[in-house]
């Protein structure tokens, strides 16, 4: 099943070391991994996508949890969320047709083209996966030149996320809620 | 005035050197153990400056330090603290730090760098050592601005010591550690993650495990290092007194209840007892308590207590359902919840006593047993002694790895927690001597005696110059069979018996091949008691079995460090034995 964690990280030197080396060693493998700084700028948000059990997931949480920087970490993959991906996909697209069929397919997927030269176009698109993925299969017939992409994005909806919501599940678990949200205020 | 207030601020300042010792003293800090270098040297002339608080000792090499630091913690329960240059200095200390993280053991090593300015050219004796360190270490700092020391070091032994413990690797920059700087030695810690002051057990789920315990017929408890770490030891053996549960521990958990007791089963797992590990497979209830479901002791997990409801309680969230799956998991400080368990809980509602007949016919039937007949001086023989005359002395027991270990561990009557020292999740050679030393250091009152193979002890041979210039009285119980005994019994169970690279002696003799025909005493090799003697050592070998006792008693009566070098078979094997994977069917009892 595929899963995806949100992680507020303490914005230090060496923490996406840490967390990545941790899923290396333990033999975690994660489909897609984001981090930028968040609206406090002492720390940073991870996203990650990855595909296991729900037992690999909850060994995959608390062992990020475990990580002294690693401040919370929720699943939100059963929850309401929005999710993106950005990216810019370099297509061999001379003027003609061709270039005509990338402006008019990036429209459809509401891309933009941000740089044309002589060989070829570099388009702009974020959405989910499936519609990032559809774009390059689309594209694929034309000639990707390179390709780059950020990774999954993730927010839940609506108010943010509670640790109760995770908690509940598994009953193991102390309700340190208050405390991690002191933290982060 | 204004010349009055500049002084006093000029006189506020001291190097970060200064700040790291006086922090290491704040924190209660009595003994460091600290090997010098170029980048370390800042710390050591600091060290000079508070030699009347905080005892240097100087190892012979930084892995000894480390173990030092370690035998001090786990004998103790207080941080252990070591120091160490850059580059291969740091790098000694690798193995102790990764053995720490694994015996979750507070270890707090302090390393040199080079200075900031060449961080990351490849200056001579530059290793990024927190990189290395980082899948090891519980926590780890890389210190780039002195006026962070003061707080790093709270932080630092805040989370050594606190929820699980574990190592704390702080790596020092040359140039940081001449700063000249005003500490703040009350600066707020900065750790909005760490939180383990919230992990205690819900009175519900304590309550559930009360009605388990009164519906149980067949109940055992598996105890593990985190019981003594935890300092639940009383709260244990008040638990099992109360239901009448028999208890079974871990390699890492001896010590936590007494090995004299009528309930007690002694070590479970792969070296175990016959009947603790019956036990645990017939169980209808098992309380694993600060334990991990280590492969040594489960063997073939998904067959591990098979037959039992299973209740898990441990300070770390990540050890639940790590290895095993069971039936009610708890994270919480154990003392904490044993003391929650003891306030209500009730004897079973059945009868225990079929199930305690049961395993006292299984005690009866396969004991920990040797062949008492053989001539000569069996390992097991010596430790069994060693333990009969030392029980009614404060006495640490420190051990390598391999056979002799497992031996100690089942022959060697321990009674009380932070007595047994292994090395036991990463089973690392080497370990016994300056365990020891450290053990001493924290313990001067105590006999400290390293029961060690002749093996093990070569790794860190040169710990007998510390024990002897620092003025450390430990004793080496050698038990020597010239082979790496444990690979030699790996062989002869699953590899024919072919000899690889497993005889300590010279490569010419038959041994090293299998051939020979056993091992004379003037071909023994190396001569242990000539070195232990050139080191300022008392030392004496002995080979019949009728001058043990005697030999035994002048060495733990001896005034300085002594080692007693014993002659013993290296034919034996330890048993009983579960293989690798295997269940309780594939016991072998001899």
């Amino acid at each position: 099943m595929r899963h995806v964690l949100s992680a507020t990280v303490q914005n230090v030197p060496g923490v996406l070391a840490h967390v990545s080396g941790m899923l290396a060693s333990r033999g975690y493998n994660i489909d897609s991994l984001a981090v930028g700084e968040t609206e406090d700028r002492g720390f940073s948000r991870m996203t990650f996508v990855l595909r296991g059990d729900d037992r690999v997931l909850d060994q995959v949480r608390r062992q990020l949890e475990k990580i002294v920087t690693v401040v919370r970490v929720d699943d939100i993959s059963s929850r309401n969320y929005v999710e993106r991906d950005l990216m810019l996909i370099k297509v061999a697209a001379i003027a003609g047709a061709a270039r005509t069929e990338v402006k008019e397919l990036a429209e459809v997927f509401r891309g933009r083209i941000v740089d044309v030269a002589a060989d070829g176009v570099v388009v702009e698109i974020s959405g989910t996966e499936k519609k990032i993925e559809g774009f390059i299969e689309l594209m694929r017939p034309l000639g990707i030149v390179e390709l780059v992409r950020t990774g999954r994005i993730a927010m839940v909806r609506g108010s943010p996320p509670t640790r109760e919501v995770t908690e509940a599940a598994d009953g193991a678990r102390p309700a340190d809620s208050a405390s991690a949200r002191e933290s982060l205020a | 005035m204004a010349t009055a207030s500049r002084l006093r601020t000029s006189e506020a300042f001291i190097t970060g050197a200064d700040v790291v010792i006086e922090s290491l003293i704040r924190h209660g800090v009595d003994v460091i153990f600290a090997y010098p270098g170029g980048a370390s040297m800042p710390l050591h002339q600091a060290l000079t400056r508070y030699e009347d608080k905080l005892r240097t000792i100087l190892p012979r090499h930084e892995q000894g330090g480390a173990f030092a630091a370690q035998g001090y913690a786990r004998s103790t329960g207080r941080p252990g603290v070591c120091m160490a240059t850059s580059g291969p200095g740091a790098l000694n200390l690798v193995t102790a730090i990764a053995d720490a993280r694994m015996d979750s053991v507070p270890l707090i090593a302090i390393t040199g760098q080079v200075g900031t300015s060449v961080i990351g050219t490849d200056a001579f004796q530059e290793t990024p050592i927190v990189e290395v360190c980082r899948g090891i270490t519980k926590h780890h700092y890389l210190v780039t601005d002195a006026s962070d020391i003061a707080r790093v070091m709270r932080e630092a032994f805040h989370i050594a010591t606190t929820g699980r413990p574990g190592p704390v690797l702080v790596d020092l920059p040359k140039n940081i550690q001449v700063t000249q700087i005003v500490p703040d030695y009350d600066v707020p810690m900065n750790l909005p993650g760490y939180h383990p002051e919230a992990r205690k057990a819900h009175p519900e789920q304590i309550a559930q495990i009360a009605a388990a315990i009164q519906r149980a017929k067949r109940p055992v408890i598996y105890a593990g290092g985190g019981v003594i770490t935890g300092d639940a030891a009383a709260q244990l053996r008040e638990l099992s007194q109360r239901t009448g549960i028999p208890v079974t521990m871990t390699l890492m958990g001896l010590g936590a209840f007494p090995a004299d007791h009528s309930l007690c089963l002694d070590m479970l797992g792969m070296h175990g007892s016959v009947y603790a590990n019956y036990a645990v497979d017939q169980a209808d209830l098992l309380l694993a308590i600060g334990v991990r479901f280590d492969d040594r002791v489960t063997g073939k997990v998904a067959e591990f207590a098979q037959h039992g409801f299973i209740v898990h309680i441990d300070i770390d969230p990540s050890e639940i359902n790590k290895n095993k799956v069971v039936h009610l998991p708890i994270v919480a400080d154990v003392k904490d919840a044993l003391t929650q368990l003891n306030q209500i809980v009730e004897a079973p509602t059945a009868s225990l006593a079929d199930w305690h007949a049961q395993i006292e016919e299984w005690k009866k039937e396969d004991p920990f047993a040797f062949d008492e007949s053989y001539p000569g001086i069996l390992a097991q023989e010596a430790i069994a002694e060693l333990s009969r005359i030392t029980a009614d002395r404060d006495t640490i027991i420190t051990v390598g790895v391999g056979q002799h270990q497992m031996w100690a561990a089942q022959f060697y009557k321990f009674c009380r927690p932070r007595t047994w020292l292994s090395s036991s999740g990463l089973g690392t050679m080497g370990f016994g001597l300056p365990a020891a030393m450290g053990a001493k250091v924290a313990r001067p009152e105590a006999l400290v005696v390293d029961i060690d193979g002749d093996g093990s002890i070569l790794m860190n041979i040169q710990e007998f110059a510390t024990c002897n210039c620092e003025n450390i009285p430990v004793k080496v119980l050698l038990l020597n069979n010239q082979h790496l005994g444990m690979v030699v019994q790996w062989e002869d169970r699953f590899f024919k018996g072919n000899r690889a690279h497993t005889y300590l002696g010279p490569i010419d003799n038959p041994e090293a091949s299998g051939q020979g025909n056993g091992i004379s005493p003037q071909n023994r090799y190396p001569n242990f008691v000539g070195i232990a003697e050139g080191f300022g050592w008392q030392a004496e070998t002995v080979a019949k079995k009728s001058d043990l006792e005697a030999a035994l008693y002048r060495l733990i009566d001896s005034p300085g460090p002594a080692l007693l070098d014993v002659q013993v078979p290296y034919q034996s094997h330890v048993l009983p034995m579960i293989p690798s994977g295997g269940t309780v069917k594939d016991l072998i009892k001899r």
